[in-house]
């Protein structure tokens, strides 16, 4: 998902930028409020986990293999604004060390990787749990789903800018980002989940300890990141998403590239399925795709908290409790 | 096959430290000058429309000028090039799939080639502390300056930490399912996590020991 240089125009990538900047110093102003400098080392370190923890392979099939973004799982272990800040440091330090990332793209990327990914995420593992409960299991479930949601929403947010710049067109973009990143998604979302249900397992207390801040500053900050995060669908998204249902021409030529692009190799399966057969309208027909896929995810998401949860609270689970101590 | 990056030296100098030490005319620039030539070098090739092939021919000949000039081994420059050209060519793939898409993907090749060279001349001849310096005096907040200064500095000995936590799991493990290599994979990371946290708080008293404050 990292844009490299010369793929945006000035205004996309000036837009960009500013708001990059405006969530940077939402974060670092939080940190500052909370006043613990103890946790400064904290994230710093937490930014060369994350390059560290990307370099781990996760096989997938054919040869190829995955590795963790990480924004959710900084979001879920150290809360938001550690999480803003490290990934900046990652991206900026991939930019210029590495290469990995345009400069010019910097803005954009740390926009999509470093605060709609983390934000988006942290919000709707706190809107989960709240809903869920706060057992291990309404965590993970929380993590898993949080982990989906995040990637896709970055992976759209960076169409839209792609779009915007008018390098790619979004009838392409969208549907190749939204569709290829539905199933990185899911990679994403297996790793955050164990990940999170391995530091359950060996240190229960670093995923209890939350940065001790009060309720309200906790909101405000959320509160700042959602208002960021929705301005960045209003100037990247909504444009085309509005202007999209006009007329059918549209339609079949968006359809003639996708048939196009099934036949080479970055266009996986997703494309195809993306738009349903016997659905005339694209809009309705990507709606629908779209909450399928949520849907799914979710279903998902549940199934692996399920699985990853020790059952120590079901029926059975007393032989196992009984068990334990003998061994 | 799989087991070959396994048997790598503990410290990646080359993967991850792209500084080449050299006394040559640009290793000796003042950093802010380099840093602020790369990112004019760079606006300018984004900047260039998409059809001024001359442009781009020019600015990649100053870029090879610079190269030579610096003495850094060109295979060196050469081969870090490659590594991080494949991303760029996989977005401009997506360019490839529109109206006039060859145009377009042809020109963010070129613009993508010339500003990666110019980033990798960059860091092959400044060091990312040097770098961290000009962000300093450029008023970067100083809290992100000592947070990429952190983590600049524990990226090497992170990395070579997963390393030995990878030997270690594999010196242990007999199985190779991919179902529970997921498994396994994640218990590194966490336990990598949990390393990294206990490190966090002894790197906090030994700061606080020298008078650090934020």
């Amino acid at each position: 998902m990292h844009i490299p240089d010369g793929f945006l125009d000035a205004k996309t990538a000036v837009i960009s930028a500013g708001m990059a900047a405006v969530g940077i110093g939402i974060a670092l102003r939080s940190v500052r409020r909370a006043a613990s400098a103890r946790r400064v080392p904290l994230i710093g370190l937490a930014a060369a986990f994350v390059f560290a923890a990307q370099m781990l392979n996760f096989p997938v099939a054919g040869g190829t293999s995955g590795h963790l973004i990480g924004a959710v799982l900084v979001a879920v272990l150290l809360g938001p604004s550690a999480a803003v800040l490290a990934m900046t440091a990652v991206l900026v330090v991939q930019c210029f060390m590495f290469a990995d990332g345009g400069v010019t793209a910097l803005g954009a990327n740390v926009f999509n990787m470093a605060i709609v990914a983390p934000g988006v995420g942290y919000a709707i593992y706190a809107l989960v749990r709240r809903a869920a409960g706060d057992s291990l299991r309404s965590r993970l479930l929380a993590t898993a789903f949080a982990a989906w949601c995040s990637t896709v929403v970055a992976a759209i947010v960076c169409a839209g800018q792609l779009a915007l710049a008018g390098t790619v067109a979004w009838k392409v973009a969208f549907p190749a980002m939204a569709g290829i990143h539905m199933l990185i998604a899911i990679g994403e979302a297996v790793i955050t989940t164990l990940v999170v249900a391995a530091v359950a397992r060996a240190r229960p207390e670093l995923l209890a300890s939350r940065p001790p801040t009060s309720a309200s500053s906790h909101y405000t900050e959320l509160t700042a990141y959602g208002l960021l995060v929705s301005l960045g669908l209003v100037v990247f998204v909504a444009p085309f998403a509005s202007g999209w249902p006009d007329g059918l021409e549209k339609v079949a030529a968006a359809l003639g590239f996708e048939h196009r692009a099934t036949a080479t190799p970055i266009m996986a399966a997703p494309l195809s399925n993306y738009t349903i057969p016997g659905f005339q309208s694209a809009v309705s027909s990507t709606i629908v795709a779209g909450g399928v896929g949520i849907l799914v995810a979710f279903v998902l998401a549940y199934v692996l908290a399920r699985a990853l949860t020790p059952r120590v609270d079901a029926a059975h689970g007393r032989g196992a409790g009984g068990a334990s101590p003998c061994a | 096959m799989a087991a070959a990056p396994e048997v790598r030296p503990l410290v990646h100098d080359e993967l991850l430290n792209p500084y080449r030490h050299g006394a040559s005319l640009i290793h000796r620039l003042p950093a802010p000058v380099k840093l602020l030539g790369a990112a004019a070098c760079v606006l300018v090739s984004v900047l260039l429309p998409r059809t001024a092939w001359p442009a781009y021919a020019g600015m990649g000949a100053g870029l090879l000028l610079v190269a030579l000039l610096s003495s850094v081994p060109l295979r060196y420059l050469g081969r870090r090039l490659l590594l991080a050209e494949p991303f760029a060519v996989g977005v401009a793939l997506l360019a490839l799939l529109q109206d006039h898409g060859l145009q377009v993907f042809l020109a963010m090749l070129a613009k993508s080639t010339l500003c990666l060279s110019c980033i990798i001349l960059l860091n092959s001849t400044t060091r990312f502390t040097d770098l961290l310096q000009v962000f300093r005096r450029l008023r970067v907040p100083a809290l992100l300056v000592v947070t990429l200064a952190l983590m600049h500095r524990y990226l090497f000995v992170l990395v070579d930490e997963t390393a030995r936590l990878r030997r270690a799991r594999r010196s242990r493990t007999f199985t190779t399912g991919r179902v529970f290599g997921w498994g396994l994979t994640a218990t590194v990371a966490a336990q990598l996590f949990v390393r990294t946290s206990e490190r966090a708080e002894r790197v906090y008293a030994a700061m606080c020991a020298r008078g650090w404050k934020l």
